[in-house]
């Protein structure tokens, strides 16, 4: 490994050759050449390398191109700054970019009543109870009886849930697969945004599992969307709404859920 | 899925409790107050009626009322009256209180005067007519392809509107069938203003592609090609009083982002006029009764202009940040020209003319002078009182709100004035002396637009909420809540005879309310 600049130091010292300028200029000249000869002589490996260099290379330049083309195009009328029109006193106002709500649609699907029960998931793997829990074998009376189990799914645990006493505490929801946070999409919007879980409302496989907390995939939760500034059509704001959740969180180590309007 | 509100935490509750504690309390008014002499003033010429007066101090409004009715002998035709003490009847700018129910309580109880003392009561005549508040939707029109961005009625009736949308089309729609009428076409782009001449004749509308259209509001034909000169979008329009204008000469004043104001002759369809001394764009024109030109700008400063030779008179600079909008005092009555809440038409031009120029005066003055008073809201949360002709100085600072001021307006009589801003709120003002009066709260979000009833004793505002909200201005509380938009509201318009409010935003669609 070269130590230090030491060719930009030579050159400080010393300067270029003589013809350095010219020599240049003819390298970059026959670049052309030298990238045909390339292109037809390489084998191998090398011959692959090289076309992928010069794929890339020639996207670039394409993209290059066409920008400079836009830049020479004239065009009648100034191009609106955005596709939302907006009235002209909040034209030179930068729009905080929340994901609001197209309640309008909402709306229409809230006056279908079926839509009330149908879910982006309306089916999920039944999960077993072997598999939910483990049971724990740990202490003399604990590994006798074994009452104990461990939740190994992701759980959801409110703010203010204190640990009951060791010898009362049936199910253990481990620190390590707690969540509070939620990635969640509107699905019209297409925008994903991550928000505070406020409570699971129903988990598919049971209610038990609701009661505890268990983030599966297909589980309903209710986030926090405050922040996204949705309003009802009474102009109150929404808090808390619900979404469901897409992904198997205990593989992802994520949560991702998708709104429902 | 609605949400619940949460319970009341215990200090609200404590609080309820003492209020409806409170409001147990009957206002107890002393049946032997010894008399007071008054004087009674006109609040426009200044004038005095039937010299001193001994009435009983604890006469109500309504009994002063009566009493100046039957003073100026209009007992048949009643006109209703408020009233208010000037607190040093020599000075006729010195502080003003209002009698809200009888002097005792207003007066003589706070100890503003005592019984000793002369009072000087200010009667301005309040509207004889009657708006009664909008409180449901008739119906929504679709038609726009796109947000509906600004929305005005007819001068002459509340059976027109002209909407202009992000579709690039201004529509004009008729409000008692509540079908469309005439789609306007022409624009490139959004349609940013809409605004119907004084004689409701002809339509301008200002849009994002530089250019401004003239439409015959009758056909709903294009008058002519697009008028180009505007280098950038077109910020807003407003055209000259009719009491001003010469015969079937029609000018209107443009304001644009490229930081200048162009007067047009829309007979002529030529610039006659450009002001350039802002230095950033001007944000709101208006042209003036008394033959100013007032322009708004974000170069922080509002200017006056000569109307006639676009001299440049004032430059009015107090505030800190971008000025937003301004409002006239006399906005209403130039607006309407000479269409009255009667309906009446003058026969002749001359007498529409005598009845715009006679609506003016009456609608300008005060302490019997012609003033012409200018409200600006700004981007500094604050507001600034001014009046162009007496000089450069403000006449008030109004602060109060937390947010930037978008949309002021002055109430139909000159005596209130309306800021809607991005802080949730809307408040109130005095328009004489600037003084705060109510905060009007309600809407969850910025509030876009307000605009006053004929009668100036409603209000209603347009916000990011999706709701309208009337409110009473006189108690400062909400009469009515409009929810019924499915997205923001931009803009709001409640007709010049007071028989419908028309809004559009977001969603589209335009929807009338009414009674």
């Amino acid at each position: 490994m070269p130590q230090n600049e030491y060719i930009e130091r030579w050159t400080k010292q010393h300067g270029r050759r003589l013809d350095h300028e010219e020599r240049k200029r003819k390298r970059i000249a026959r670049e052309g050449h030298k990238a045909s000869k390339n292109a037809q002589k390489l084998h191998g490996l090398r011959a692959k390398l090289y076309a992928k260099k010069r794929h890339a290379e020639k996207i670039q330049m394409k993209k290059t191109i066409r920008q400079h083309e836009q830049r020479n195009v004239k065009t009648d009328g100034p191009s609106e700054p955005s596709s939302n029109p907006l009235p002209a006193y909040l034209l030179d106002r930068t729009q905080p970019n929340t994901a609001k709500a197209l309640s309008s649609q909402i709306k229409q699907k809230r006056a279908e009543k079926a839509a009330k029960f149908s879910v982006p998931l309306p089916k999920v793997r039944g999960i077993a109870e072997e598999e939910m829990f483990k049971v724990v074998k740990t202490g003399k009376k604990t590994a006798k009886k074994g009452w104990k189990r461990v939740v190994t799914k992701p759980t959801f645990v409110g703010a203010d849930f204190t640990r009951r006493p060791v010898k009362y505490e049936r199910f253990i929801r481990p620190m390590g697969l707690r969540y509070k946070k939620a990635n969640v999409t509107h699905p019209e919007l297409g925008v994903t945004v991550q928000l505070p879980i406020l409570a699971v409302k129903k988990n598919p496989q049971s209610p038990m599992y609701t009661q505890l907390g268990v983030l599966t995939k297909g589980t309903i939760i209710e986030v926090n969307v405050s922040e996204l500034g949705m309003v009802t059509a009474g102009g109150k704001v929404v808090w808390g709404r619900w979404a469901q959740i897409t992904n198997n969180c205990e593989n992802d180590g994520c949560v991702n859920a998708v709104l429902l309007v | 899925m609605a949400t619940v509100l949460p319970p009341k935490s215990r200090r609200q509750k404590l609080a309820d409790a003492k209020r409806t504690r409170e409001q147990q309390d009957i206002e107890f008014i002393p049946e032997s107050v010894p008399n007071v002499v008054v004087h009674l003033r006109a609040s426009d010429t200044g004038d005095q009626l039937a010299g001193e007066l001994r009435i009983p101090g604890n006469s109500t409004a309504q009994q002063l009322d009566l009493l100046v009715n039957k003073l100026l002998q209009t007992e048949d035709d009643r006109v209703p009256y408020t009233f208010s003490l000037l607190t040093n009847s020599a000075d006729p700018d010195s502080a003003i209180i209002n009698i809200t129910n009888d002097l005792w309580t207003s007066v003589l109880e706070p100890g503003h005067k005592t019984t000793e003392d002369v009072l000087t009561l200010v009667y301005t005549p309040q509207a004889v007519f009657r708006v009664r508040a909008v409180s449901r939707c008739s119906s929504a029109i679709p038609g726009h392809g796109d947000a509906i961005l600004t929305a005005q009625f007819s001068p002459a009736s509340s059976s027109r509107m002209a909407t202009g949308s992000g579709d690039g089309t201004a529509r004009v729609w008729d409000c008692d069938t509540e079908t469309p009428i005439h789609t306007l076409k022409g624009h490139k782009s959004w349609v940013l203003c809409v605004s119907w001449s004084p004689d409701a004749k002809y339509i301008a509308t200002g849009s994002m592609d530089n250019t401004i259209r003239l439409w015959d509001a009758q056909t709903g034909k294009a008058l002519g090609d697009a008028m180009r000169g505007h280098t950038k979008w077109i910020t807003g329009l407003s055209w000259e009083p009719y009491h001003l204008q010469k015969p079937d000469v029609y000018r209107f004043a443009s304001s644009s982002k490229d930081q200048t104001i162009r007067i047009w002759n829309a007979t002529l369809r030529r610039v006659e006029l450009t002001m350039s001394a802002h230095s950033a764009a001007v944000t709101c024109v208006k042209w003036g009764g008394i033959g100013f030109i007032y322009s708004a700008s974000q170069d922080k400063t509002v200017k006056v202009w000569d109307a006639r030779d676009g001299k440049l008179l004032h430059s009015l600079n107090a505030h800190a940040h971008w000025v937003n909008h301004l409002a006239l005092s006399t906005d209403f009555a130039l607006r309407t020209a000479y269409h009255e809440h009667t309906g009446k038409v003058p026969a002749t031009d001359e007498g529409k003319v005598n009845k715009a120029k006679e609506r003016f005066e009456k609608a300008a003055t005060l302490g019997g002078e012609i003033v012409e008073r200018l409200v600006t809201a700004s981007d500094d949360f604050t507001m600034y009182l001014w009046e162009p002709k007496k000089g450069t100085k403000p006449v008030a600072r109004l602060l109060g709100h937390q947010k930037l001021v978008n949309h002021v307006s002055f109430s139909p009589d000159g005596r209130l004035i309306a800021s809607a801003s991005f802080d949730n709120h809307v408040k109130l003002w005095d328009g004489r002396d600037g003084k705060f009066l109510h905060t009007l709260r309600g809407h969850v979000a910025p509030v876009y637009q307000c605009s006053f009833s004929a009668d100036s004793r409603l209000l209603v505002s347009s916000s990011k909420d999706t709701t309208l909200k009337i409110w009473d201005v006189k108690t400062g509380k909400l009469h009515t809540d409009l929810p019924g938009h499915q997205d923001e509201v931009f803009a709001v318009d409640w007709s010049p005879d007071g028989k419908k409010v028309g809004s559009g935003g977001k969603d589209k669609a335009v929807r009338l309310w009414k009674h």
